[in-house]
């Protein structure tokens, strides 16, 4: 496949050499131009179901924007133009028929800055079932609730006072708070946009081995600035630079013996 | 001779801002000088505080003073028992000024011409003190200055110390003129209570409970006896039911104009229509008043013969719809502004759920600026019910109880408004009345106001 290269000269996209059989989302020769600006540039990757996939690479490489694509996100961005393809399950969630508010539904976000709404504990996690009707009784939601909160690592911090507001917690439970109602609409691709880049370093790890434990559940894909996490919890990373996807792999075969280059620079730490 | 006591102080503040930089700038140069605590300029603006702060004082203390002894001086030339009538004090001390000015008509008596002598010598001696006293003082704290500094003198910090100073004194300007607005109204509401010399007063209770409104007062003796009433109920339901009018019609439509304007419109519409719709907010109230007294109020009243309902051609439904186009803009631009204000990361979360667009605006976003537009709802709610003009021209000065809105009704802006037009005497209580509805209306407003901020603390959805 030939494309412009901007200037970089190795720039040569990354083409998986055979696609994994089961990927989740498959996207192909995706491009996203904000305004003037051409911020993703002919990305293809697939990642794998039940499993953890990171994003890494230098700030404004557009690893964010292309996370934002999976759930449509950018659409919320009026000057941002999405071309080529994604396809979650061999559906493609670009298509003029798909209902973005249910493909959002599926497709779970965790920010990075946690923003839990201003309400109760409670009512923040039950928010999602309740806007899509997964609840049919009080009893019914009060389980879902719980079982979120408690696959979230949450419960047992915060079961005596579900009626406090949300926003009274530390940094790294709101965060988790924050899995929790993304999880509490059971979807099944969950995106994490640098989850942790405002959390001390014991929030950080109870985050990273609640990640570790969503992923036998979910296809878990996280955008992240610490190599070191991305090495701990991923199973696959793909790093961007310049809105070029470089490389892709198993990240084993990534952090020790990357094929390109600049992946090599920027593990080692020469840029970035 | 205030002129001359100006200049003088303006000329000094400079020399003294200069004089004091410049002593701060030569230790700063001198050989092997030490680096200094502050800026020059800190040590000139205090020098020129220095100065300032104690001439404005002397100024502010001595001018009274003199004007007193001058005209303690003059009235040493009558007697006691003219000096002390109120009205005798007012004409002498006017002949004196106008002698004084040369335009005295006529031939004075000697004892005028003396005390008007004996007033203007005093009057400017006394001023030549001020102006010395006022340099004098000003000159020393300025010295007091001048000699305190030195490389560590902390002029940067002292300055601070004036600038909060000057802070606190607005601040208090602003609360003390508060405070004496509701005291002289309290104290004017307190004499229509209870000053026995007022013929007619009503007791508290008639006042609070009464259901009628007749506030006559005798022009002449001959006219006997004149039936009063001052009873406030009528006033308080005209009052609220032209609020509340004007609340229902634009409470939605601001509220809604507001969400359209910050979470639908494009950025190109909103820059157009938010202008547009604030510029509503500056139309003056007389010709929005015009408008429902001339336009709105005879539709309402062929509408309504259409119907066959009894209309009045002035009804409160005409002046509370047009005060409801008043008050639109107050609720839309600042929930708009509220709204605006609500982070984009709770949007975010709630899109990211799955939430459609008017479900986040139900569920997340209005709650978490509730109190915004809880306040933005009682800043209208207050200018509803202080608003006089529309009233007057379009409700009607009838002091009927009722809930009809199709009836005439009054309101106590428009009642107090009636009172008070035209010559009055302070001492009858049709005219005091004006200042115990004032002071309802002001307990109304206030009490609004802390149940609004009841609600508001109760309900609210803390972001950050």
């Amino acid at each position: 496949m030939d494309m412009t290269t901007q200037g970089i000269p190795t720039a040569q996209p990354y083409v998986p050499a055979k696609p994994a059989t089961a990927a989740k989302v498959v996207a192909r020769n995706v491009n996203v131009h904000y305004g003037e600006k051409h911020a993703i540039k002919d990305v293809n990757v697939d990642v794998p179901d039940q499993a953890v996939m990171a994003f890494i690479g230098p700030s404004g490489c557009g690893k964010s924007t292309f996370l934002r694509c999976i759930n449509r996100m950018n659409d919320t961005i009026p000057i941002c133009r999405v071309s080529g393809k994604i396809e979650i399950d061999s559906r493609d969630i670009y298509d003029p028929s798909l209902d973005v508010v249910q493909l959002r539904a599926r497709v779970g976000m965790v920010f990075q800055k946690p923003n839990p709404f201003p309400k109760s504990i409670y009512e923040n996690v039950a928010y999602g079932p309740r806007i899509h009707g997964l609840a049919k009784s009080k009893t019914d939601l009060d389980e879902i609730v719980t079982m979120s909160l408690q696959k979230a690592g949450l419960f047992n911090e915060v079961k005596d006072r579900l009626n406090d507001s949300g926003t009274g917690l530390s940094g790294g439970q709101q965060q988790r708070l924050c899995i929790a109602r993304a999880i509490a609409v059971s979807p099944d691709i969950i995106l994490m946009d640098e989850p942790c880049s405002a959390l001390d370093p014991i929030a950080t790890a109870r985050i990273e081995e609640l990640i570790d434990e969503l992923r036998s559940n979910f296809c878990i894909i996280i955008v992240t600035h610490s190599m070191q996490q991305a090495a701990r919890v991923s199973q696959r990373t793909a790093f961007f630079h310049l809105g070029v996807l470089v490389e892709e792999g198993e990240t084993e075969a990534i952090f020790t013996n990357p094929r390109e280059e600049r992946t090599r620079d920027y593990i080692t730490g020469r840029f970035g | 001779m205030t002129a001359i006591y100006f200049i003088t102080l303006v000329f000094l503040v400079a020399a003294g801002y200069f004089l004091a930089s410049q002593r701060a700038k030569v230790l700063r140069a001198a050989p092997n000088g030490a680096a200094l605590h502050s800026l020059p300029t800190y040590h000139g603006l205090l020098g020129a505080v220095a100065l300032f702060v104690p001439m404005l004082i002397v100024y502010a203390i001595g001018t009274p003073v003199v004007k007193m002894l001058a005209t303690t001086n003059a009235f040493s030339f009558f007697p006691s028992e003219l000096a002390s009538d109120p009205l005798q004090r007012g004409v002498i001390l006017r002949d004196v000024g106008n002698i004084i000015d040369g335009r005295y008509q006529g031939d004075p008596s000697a004892a005028l011409r003396d005390a008007a002598a004996s007033y203007s010598s005093t009057f400017s001696a006394g001023r030549l003190i001020v102006l010395g006293t006022g340099v004098v003082l000003g000159l020393a704290s300025l010295f007091l200055v001048l000699s305190r500094i030195s490389p560590a003198f902390r002029a940067r910090n002292l300055f601070e110390r004036f600038v909060i100073a000057v802070l606190i004194l607005c601040a208090l300007v602003a609360i003390l003129t508060t405070v004496g607005i509701v005291f002289s109204v309290m104290w004017e509401t307190y004499r229509f209570f209870f000053d026995p010399a007022l013929k007619g007063r009503p007791t508290v209770a008639q006042f609070l409970f009464g259901t009628e409104w007749n506030p006559q007062a005798a022009l002449r003796a001959d006219q006997g006896e004149i039936r009063t009433a001052f009873g406030f109920i009528p006033l308080l339901t005209g009052t609220l039911l032209i609020t509340l009018i004007a609340i229902v019609v634009a409470g939605p439509l601001g509220l809604f104009a507001a969400i359209y304007l910050s979470e639908y419109a494009t950025p190109r519409f909103r820059a157009f229509a938010k202008p547009i719709l604030e510029i509503l907010a500056g139309i003056p109230t007389v010709v929005l008043g015009f408008f429902a007294a001339l336009t709105v109020a005879p539709y309402i009243r062929g509408w309504g013969e259409g119907l066959g309902l009894d209309v009045a051609s002035e009804s409160a439904l005409a002046a509370g719809l047009v005060m409801g186009m008043m008050i639109i803009p107050f609720i839309s631009s600042l929930s708009d502004d509220v709204i605006n204000s609500v982070p984009q990361s709770l949007r975010d979360g709630a899109y990211a759920l799955g939430a459609t667009k008017s479900e986040t605006i139900k569920k997340v976003i209005l709650p978490a600026a509730l109190p915004g537009i809880v306040s933005a709802f009682m800043l209208a709610i207050s200018r509803a019910i202080g608003e006089t003009m529309i009233v007057v021209m379009a409700a009607g000065l009838a002091a009927n109880l009722t809930f009809n809105p199709l009836d005439a009704v009054t309101t106590i802006t428009v009642q107090i408004k009636t009172i008070l037009v035209g010559d009055q005497e302070f001492d009858s209580a049709k005219t005091l009345a004006a200042f115990a509805l004032g002071f309802v209306l002001f307990f109304v407003t206030l009490m609004l106001n802390i149940i609004a901020q009841q609600i508001v603390r109760r309900y609210r959805e803390q972001y950050d």
